[in-house]
């Protein structure tokens, strides 16, 4: 630990927002050609720390030094010039310009005071054959799909900057052949000396890229470690702050297969939609449903939730017909949805923690019996106790809050319900392992009260340890259901390629 | 109770404030502008014309607020009160009883609101563009009505609407207020003002949250068309005729001014009707206090422009945290003033 | 030269054709602007009178404001080959074209209530009021009825930078000039508006010691008079008696104001623009005579001595 290593180090770093100490004394530091992984659950400091380094925020306290030197970056472009360069999950470029220009922005080449396209693009490819990318320059940068995007603003951002690299979760929307592209892109940086900081929710990404992983945990530095060293339990318990649960013990077989079939749907389906399907849900059960990327796993979901309104088939609830034309009759008839767009599909952003929790109740009730606010008060406070929902207080407004949180409340949302029949869609997706864990144990408990669950999810581990039957979607069809012993990852991997295969012959 | 008291009065500060403010500018340019006295029985001076002369755009404001939380715009008001008062007279005139005409205008302004609605909830179409369309055609359906000429009424009952008083003050006053307080209780102690802010910040959400969205949407209107009509009456029992070319012209601005003075975001969501109301009231004050200040006409209009812009400003939230930087870093000069000590 | 020569021939060959005819088969077209007030519905309806009256076929076309509708109009005027051709122009440019067809068509067209900026050539004569002249003539009334006697006066103008707002002020100001007893001491637009006439005469009452600072009240037309007498009204004093009201446009209600002593004295803009305008086409037509480009209307003042209840039921009709 050299000092003529760490290319840039940050000592005693403060950052206080009202009501909230984000930062407390945190030390980072950064060794030239390395990938540091910046690890902690949502809320943990993680992104209030880049903010710092990058000059978003202005630090309340502590020292930065960039090659040894004192930095204090009052803007984002201060930092870039200084050499510090970010890319966020979300892109941040311009999608109606084209490659060229958004490489370029602010720094066309010039001929004769106008600029110089013929030159602008010319270095525009020159710079991204280094990256290994031969596409058309002049195309608007909406017509290339997020990874090629990400590796535009990658090469903008070193060409820019060229000593730090910062990525905020490059990784969250890019299939797995898009993440070894980014990652071959990054091994090439690293091996040109720039030091850079990888932030991510996947573990296996940062065991597959990292050298050395720093970990925060409440605004506080938890340890910098060599990845080398670090055992995944280790790492995992480093960021909880306690052991996890044994990766969420699979116990199998015994989830709820005895009990009464309660909910049962016939030939039920939309045209053009979902095709029609039967199943059956029993009291206590977690039915998985397993299915690539426009399978008809969200459309499934919404068509039992009355989000979409069936054309053909029944359902019943023990033996009684239900209405699910609309989701105001399907929530009367006891069912709960949490979308898998919790932004656009679930919270209610500007309203407070305390609404959002109350609101699909209110509905039901009806804007003419209003929930008293002591009572709205004490069903806010009892679900943020309950699903350990982290927030300064009720009243915050929600969209403030984690992801992980966010979804917790719109859980506590349903729960409050008191559902006989809950669709979650991807409830784990792009929350911290805290959450994860937390929301898988939820599930469980929630089916051991005897609730009806519908889950749907791309990580297939999770699917296989709470579901006691995993319905296989493909080309928006119910192709397979899997039983008792024939859940398991290999399983429903196996029906999706066997369907495959038969959609192909 | 208290807190809630509090947060209220945190809310609407700035609104009451800027007010302040403005009467007591206008009082310096015309220092007898508080003055009150009673008079056949009713209160009388300045500040009794800008509450009385504010009616129309108070009303307006009342619904806008409303349609404004649901991410929505009604620009179809002010020529929904050139229809309504139309109605109104041509009612009184063919004979009708003052309870039928008034029964008669308040259903025409909930049959346009309706309309609005069903363009905005059930056709899906944008707000804006829904409304233009009764915005252009309604003063040609009023121009119809009235034959192009101001129909004119003797109806005391009618007229006593637009200039009698009650309890002192004018009945547009009466009206405007009254009105106002069974709107903000009906949202406030109902849960239709949580539904609308939710309907208002994520239509989508609310929905799947099982929200009625399109009834919502449909009742926002027509709250909406109900407060142009009776803004549409007082205008018309104000001057004793149905003037349709002129009635509430540009006065749908001014209500959407009135909601955005009194802080609620054109983005929809977080709404306070007694915000709107205070900002109608800023309007009048200015437009009134430029009556009373004697300036040449041809400064009105950039005058009332100047003192909106500061309004807006003082509220933005850029302002705001700068005020609060510098009350906050003003705090702790003094703390550390007296730690020195 | 040439082109006058052809057009005096053409003058005189139209006006021989002519005169063979009688008034009786004449066949004319009346692109009016629209019906946005009442003194334009009134305008209709006495155009639409004089014609039945001279047993003329008026084919009346109504144009919603717009000028492109009154070239339509005019075209098939024009192509209907009518004897001649009254427009009341909705905006005062972009007539040449049109008005060149209808003089290549020998068809003559007389401007009624508003001018246009095209070449006198391009129309028979224009047909309108001196609104300087109705303010003066307002303004005589005001200085004769006070008499030498001191008088405030408000003053609600029209539409800031409107014609008739800024040409009917200074008409008054013209006959109010060297009279040093008369006194404007608050000027305001209403708009033309019989609100915005409530709303600033109440805020003129407050701001002159609840209006027994003002004499007199002068409205550049009767609908501000009509809201600003119910402000008076309001504010305990009494319109016609207390504060003088002068007002011009002359539509019924005013002179229902008249009748109950409410009002003083109206300055008559005369919705008959047809019948002089109906005169000198048929003199033209008849004798060649050619009119004057420009045909003033008369600008008659009314008071309460010229029997306001009859005006009253005689206008009532017209469509005001």
């Amino acid at each position: 630990m050299q000092a003529s290593t760490s290319i840039l180090s940050a000592t005693a770093i403060d950052k206080i927002f009202p009501g909230a100490r984000a930062l407390d004394g945190v030390d980072f530091s950064l060794h030239r050609g390395e990938v540091h992984a910046l690890l902690g659950e949502n809320g943990a400091g993680k992104s209030t720390l880049v903010k710092c380094l990058t000059g978003a925020y202005r630090r309340d306290g502590g020292r930065i030094l960039l090659d040894g030197a004192d930095v204090d970056p009052q803007s984002t472009l201060e930092a870039q010039n200084l050499g510090i360069g970010t890319v966020y999950q979300e892109v941040n470029l311009l999608p109606n310009l084209t490659v060229a220009e958004n490489l370029f922005l602010g720094r066309q080449p010039k001929r004769f005071g106008f600029i110089d396209s013929r030159d602008m693009n010319r270095r525009a490819k020159a710079l991204l054959a280094e990256y290994d990318l031969d596409i058309d320059v002049t195309a608007e940068l909406a017509a290339y799909s997020v990874a090629v995007q990400q590796v535009i603003a990658i090469a903008r951002a070193v060409d820019l900057s060229g000593k730090v690299l910062i990525l905020d979760e490059p990784t969250a929307s890019l299939d797995a052949h898009e993440v070894a592209m980014l990652f071959r892109i990054v091994r090439r940086l690293k091996a040109r000396g720039l030091g850079i900081i990888f932030i991510t929710h996947f573990l296996e990404q940062v065991y597959d890229i990292s050298d050395r992983i720093t970990v925060l945990r409440n605004g506080k530095l938890v340890g910098t470690r060599a990845t080398a060293d670090l055992p995944r339990r280790d790492l995992i318990a480093m960021m909880l702050g306690r052991e996890l649960v044994q990766e969420v013990a699979a116990e199998h077989g015994a989830k709820g297969e005895g009990g009464e079939v309660r909910f049962r749907f016939r030939n039920f389906g939309r045209k053009g939609h979902i095709q029609a399907f039967d199943l059956d849900v029993r009291r206590g059960e977690v039915v998985g449903i397993a299915g690539l990327l426009g399978s008809g796993r969200t459309e499934t979901a919404e068509i039992l939730f009355g989000a979409e309104r069936a054309d053909s088939g029944t359902a019943e609830a023990d033996g009684r017909t239900l209405d699910l034309s609309s989701p105001r009759s399907a929530i009367r008839e006891k069912f709960g949805f949490c979308p898998e767009d919790r932004k656009v599909d679930g919270i209610i952003g500007d309203l407070s923690v305390r609404e959002n929790i109350a609101l699909a109740l209110q509905a039901r009730r009806g804007w003419a019996r209003p929930i008293s606010r002591s009572e709205q008060d004490r069903l806010a406070d009892d679900y943020i106790k309950a699903l350990d929902i982290r927030t300064s207080d009720r009243e915050k407004p929600i969209r403030l809050l984690s992801g992980g949180n966010q979804q917790k409340a719109i859980l506590a949302r349903w729960l409050a319900t008191n559902p006989d029949f809950l669709i979650l869609d991807e409830p784990t997706r792009g929350i911290d392992v805290g959450a994860h864990a937390e929301i898988i144990r939820l599930i469980e408990e929630l089916c051991g009260k005897g609730m009806s669950l519908i889950v749907i999810s791309s990580e297939l581990e999770e699917l296989v340890a709470y579901s006691s039957r995993v319905i296989v979607l493909r080309d928006r069809a119910h192709v397979a259901e899997l039983v008792g012993n024939q859940v398991t990852t290999d399983g429903i991997v196996e029906a999706i390629a066997a369907s495959a295969g038969k959609a192909d012959a | 109770m208290s807190a809630t008291l509090k947060a209220y009065a945190v809310r609407l500060f700035p609104q009451v404030a800027a007010l302040a403010v403005i009467l007591l500018m206008v009082s310096i340019a015309f220092p007898g502008f508080f003055r009150l006295e009673m008079q056949n029985g009713r209160l009388y001076g300045s500040l009794i014309d800008i509450l009385n002369r504010g009616a129309p755009v108070a009303l307006l404001a009342i619904g806008m607020t409303v349609v404004i939380a649901t991410k929505g715009i009604d620009l179809s008001v002010g020529a929904v009160m050139a229809i309504c008062g139309a109605v109104a007279a041509a009612a009184i005139t063919s004979g009708h009883s003052l309870a039928m005409t008034l029964l008669i205008t308040l259903g025409t302004g909930i049959l346009c609101g309706l309309w609005n609605g069903i363009l905005v909830a059930v056709l899906d179409i944008q707000p804006i563009i829904a409304t233009l369309v009764l915005m252009v055609a309604g003063r040609g359906i009023a121009q119809l009505i009235t034959e192009g000429a101001i129909l004119t009424f003797n109806d005391a009952g009618l007229i006593f609407i637009g200039s009698g008083s009650l309890f002192g003050l004018p009945m547009p006053v009466v009206i405007w207020f009254a009105f106002g307080v069974i709107v903000a209780l009906l949202v406030r102690r109902t849960a239709l003002g949580m539904l609308i802010e939710a309907l208002g910040v994520n239509r989508r959400a609310a929905m799947l949250s099982g929200v009625s969205t399109g009834v919502l949407l449909i009742a926002a209107y027509v709250l909406s068309g109900l407060c142009a009509a009776l803004a549409g009456i007082i205008a018309a029992a104000d001057i004793r005729g149905a003037d349709a070319n002129n009635a509430g012209l540009w006065l749908e601005l001014d209500a959407i001014l009135a909601v955005v003075v009194g802080g609620t975001s054109l983005l929809g969501g977080r709404f306070s009707i007694a915000a709107s109301l205070i900002g109608a009231l800023i309007i009048q004050s200015v437009n009134t206090g430029i009556l009373l200040s004697g300036f040449p006409p041809e400064f009105n209009l950039i005058i009332k422009a100047a003192i909106i812009v500061l309004i807006l400003v003082i509220q933005s939230p850029r302002a705001q945290s700068a005020f609060v930087f510098l009350s906050r870093a003003r705090a702790s000069e003094k703390k550390t003033a007296g730690e020195a000590k | 030269m040439k082109f006058k020569i052809a057009l005096a021939s053409a003058t005189i060959l139209a006006a021989s054709m002519f005169s063979a005819a009688s008034a009786a088969d004449l066949t004319i077209g009346f692109s009016q602007i629209g019906s946005e007030s009442g003194w334009r519905a009134a305008e209709t309806t006495l155009t639409k009178q004089q014609a039945e009256k001279r047993g003329i076929d008026l084919k009346f076309a109504d144009a919603q404001q717009k000028q492109e509708n009154q070239i339509k109009a005019l075209r098939s005027f024009i192509a209907q080959d009518v004897d001649a051709i009254l427009i009341a122009p909705v905006v005062a440019t972009g007539w040449d074209e049109v008005l060149q067809e209808a003089k290549d068509a020998e068809i003559p067209v007389i401007l009624l209530d508003r001018t246009v900026d095209a070449s006198k050539d391009l129309y028979l004569t224009a047909v309108t009021s001196d609104l300087v002249h109705e303010g003066n003539v307002a303004g005589k009334w005001l200085v004769d009825t006070v008499a030498g006697k001191p008088c405030n006066v408000v003053e609600l103008q029209g539409t800031t930078g409107s014609s008739p707002a800024i040409d009917r002020k200074k008409g008054f100001e013209e006959a109010l000039a060297g009279k040093d007893n008369l006194k404007i001491i608050r000027s305001q637009t209403g708009d033309f508006t019989r609100t915005k006439g409530k709303e600033v005469m109440e805020s003129f009452l407050k701001a002159e010691d609840g209006g027994k600072n003002i004499c007199a009240l002068y409205a550049h037309n009767d609908d501000m008079a009509v809201g600003a007498i119910q402000a008076i009204k309001e504010a305990g004093l009494k319109p016609g008696k207390d504060i003088l009201v002068v007002s011009i446009d002359a539509v019924p209600d005013i002179f229902q104001a008249m009748a109950a002593g409410e009002a003083n004295a109206t300055v008559e803009l005369t919705p008959n623009m047809a019948g002089p305008a109906l005169d000198a086409l048929d003199a033209f037509l008849k004798d060649g005579k050619e009119p004057p480009k420009w045909i003033q209307t008369e600008s008659k003042l009314y008071t309460q001595a010229d029997d306001p209840q009859k005006v009253y039921e005689e206008k009532k009709g017209l469509g005001y």
